[in-house]
């Protein structure tokens, strides 16, 4: 089999230095998960300009940065069943029966078996993301730009429709990310547009600068409106075992919940929400009502995590292989990428196989680092949710204003960052997504790029853009993943977490 | 009477306007190609101001909006994290690390006492985690007292 040579070439790339990464990029991912208010994207973007600074090679940079989002994955459920929180947006599903079951005193027991579903959603994953990815590759090699220009359409339009309630706010933020994108030089003549003379803006907004300062400092003044509140003492973890039974009883939930959320995963756009949402629901009908789903039942906890951590995995399918990121962490990822000069796509697997399989060997050996930390070492992660709002967000903060300096070095950037954090508390009150800006700053000049090919090559005519099967097929997806949403979201509406 | 999202709305479409405006000035190059640097932005604007559109003609319900003291501190809290932006070069990582951290930390938690042990000890255990941890060429203090 060509997949276990790869992976074993991927494993033999592989350090004691990058295995160190992992385990390292692991523990700060669970943490990162297990703060309420610090999601997967969050964490990754502002470690991002830190990784860089340290000089990492790309290999090594990659491993860290999965290993803290895989991490975060995991560590999401964490804050979920002790505190009712979710500590990051995946991790909502997790509070339904995660909390009731804290709160009959089983927290340990849902911790582990959390743990336990986690691993074989992200593990079930990985296996997925090895068989698919190299398939899908071949099949986006034959992609021309009028496919390209359509697939990144399909990006924008199903992201922007599961992202918000409302498609012209999530058009409008797609919009002002492909608008950003468009300020700097042209790639194609040379000349500058939208620069209002500015020098600062001659080489177009660093992505980094938008994400760093729409995620993690726009989070902090959320936190200022707040004062913090919602940080409130959860349900104490009296003894952790492994419950055995139950781990037996949910095999099948754990299995099902990772078919679902890998391919919910696959689908650009939809993300691990959408994994843990969909495992969460199905295994509700399946069970029926006997099963006590929403009154702390261990599959209402096994499903979800499977779900979303498979999705997870499954979001890195289309990052790759297309350069098309499933979920808005794996769009932050997108932006690790372009920074260390690799441009995901179906070349990367012919160019630089080196870096995709030491990639996938390095999740593999993240997961059993996390399944070790997750289950027995779960304790540690449990403490770190008692480090008060008014020191993580400063903190937070600062590392924030030192990444973003130590990589440009200029206030300008910095300027631009509180900027974008302001704009990002703006947007999101108003119900705006954040998400699709951030994509369109990273795809916009890409998508630019293959429409004016798909002109060149056609001598202007627009009728090649919907020359081929598969391009049509991607516009009328993209059509359907716009459309769709508004009308699915009368029939299925999102339940409510638990408030007492 | 739902004022934010058509307030909003009409932002949007102003600005998209001047973008688009901005647009049409684009200098054309040497290097021709079938549709130029102006038609894709040009779209942008366009769709972006229908969106706009959209908001003022079909509004969301009101978000919740912080009261008058909680805009006002946010506005603090923004401005001081400008005033920071501008002293890290100057004035060296420390000083202005522990005072903007001290700020937000109390606008997180109104209390003196946690705000000042918070900020500086935030400050100088960042600094030495980049500093030896991370291996980042950050200058501890202004120029002029190393000497």
């Amino acid at each position: 089999m060509e997949v276990f040579a790869n992976l074993a070439a991927g494993f033999s790339v592989l350090t004691w230095f990058t295995l160190a990464l992992a385990v390292i990029g692991c523990f700060l991912g669970t943490i990162i998960g297990a703060l309420p208010g610090l999601g997967p994207s969050n964490g990754v973007a502002i470690l991002i300009p830190v990784t860089f600074s340290m000089g990492l090679d790309a290999t090594s940079a990659l491993v860290l940065m999965t290993s803290v989002y895989y991490g975060a994955m995991y560590g999401g459920r964490i804050s979920s069943i002790l505190l009712n929180i979710p500590g990051d947006e995946p991790a909502l599903m997790t509070t339904l029966d995660g909390y009731p079951m804290a709160k009959q005193g089983r927290a340990g027991d849902a911790l582990v078996l959390s743990g336990v579903a986690s691993f074989v959603g992200a593990f079930l994953a990985t296996l997925g993301l090895m068989f698919l990815a190299p398939l899908l590759s071949r099949v986006a090699y034959s992609f021309g730009p009028s496919e390209y220009f359509a697939l990144y359409l399909l990006a924008f339009c199903t992201l922007g429709g599961i992202a918000s309630n409302n498609q012209a706010k999530a058009a409008l933020a797609s919009c002002i990310g492909l608008g950003i994108a468009m300020i700097g030089l042209d790639n194609t003549s040379g000349m500058p547009r939208l620069t209002f003379g500015h020098m600062h803006l001659m080489d177009g907004v660093d992505f980094l600068v938008a994400i760093v300062g729409l995620f993690a400092v726009a989070e902090v003044f959320f936190f200022i409106e707040s004062h913090g509140k919602g940080s409130s003492i959860g349900v104490k973890l009296e003894k952790v075992r492994i419950p055995v039974a139950e781990i037996v009883k949910c095999r099948w939930t754990m299995l099902r919940a990772s078919v679902i959320g890998f391919v919910a995963g696959v689908l650009p756009g939809a993300g691990a929400s959408l994994g843990s949402f969909l495992a969460y629901t199905v295994e509700k009908n399946v069970q029926g009502e006997e099963a006590g789903f929403g009154k702390g039942a261990s599959q209402g906890v096994a499903a979800p995590e499977a779900g979303n951590n498979a999705a997870a995995g499954g979001a890195l399918v289309p990052m790759l292989t297309l350069g098309v990121p499933g979920s808005g962490t794996t769009a932050v990822l997108l932006a690790l990428l372009m920074t260390l000069n690799i441009t995901p796509g179906p070349t990367l697997f012919t160019d630089r196989p080196d870096v995709v399989w030491a990639l996938m060997a390095s999740l593999l050996i993240a997961n059993f680092v996390l399944l070790a930390m997750n289950v027995p070492l779960v304790r540690i992660f449990v403490k770190v949710l008692q480090v008060p709002p008014w020191v993580l967000l400063p903190g937070v903060t600062m590392v924030s204003f030192v990444g973003i300096y130590s990589l440009s070095g200029s206030y300008f950037d910095l300027l631009l960052m509180v900027g974008f954090g302001a704009l990002g508390f703006v947007l999101r009150k108003l119900d705006v997504p954040t998400v699709p800006i951030i994509l369109g700053i990273l795809l916009g000049n890409h998508m630019e790029d293959s429409l004016r090919r798909a002109m060149v090559l056609s001598d202007g005519d627009w009728t090649y853009l919907f020359s081929s099967p598969i391009a049509v097929g991607l516009w009328i997806a993209a059509i359907a993943g716009f459309i769709a949403p508004m009308y699915l979201r009368r029939l299925v509406k999102r339940p409510q977490m638990v408030t007492d | 009477m739902i004022a934010s999202d058509r307030i909003f709305g009409l932002v949007v479409i102003v600005v998209a306007l001047g973008y688009i405006l901005s647009a049409t000035q684009i200098q054309a190059s040497f290097m021709a190609d079938p549709i130029g640097a102006k038609p894709f932005p040009i779209g942008i604007g366009i769709v972006a101001a229908l969106c706009g559109l959209v908001m003022i003609f079909r509004p969301d319900p009101e978000p919740d909006w912080p009261e008058a003291a909680t805009l006002l501190s946010l506005g603090f809290a923004v401005a001081v994290l400008v005033g920071y932006a501008y002293a890290l070069k100057p004035l060296g990582f420390l000083i202005p690390t522990a005072v903007a951290a001290s700020i937000l930390s109390y606008q997180i938690h109104p209390r003196a006492v946690t705000a000042l042990l918070s900020g500086p000890g935030l400050s100088a255990g960042l600094f030495v985690l980049f500093r030896y941890g991370l291996g980042l060429g950050l200058v501890p203090f202004p120029k002029g007292w190393m000497g």
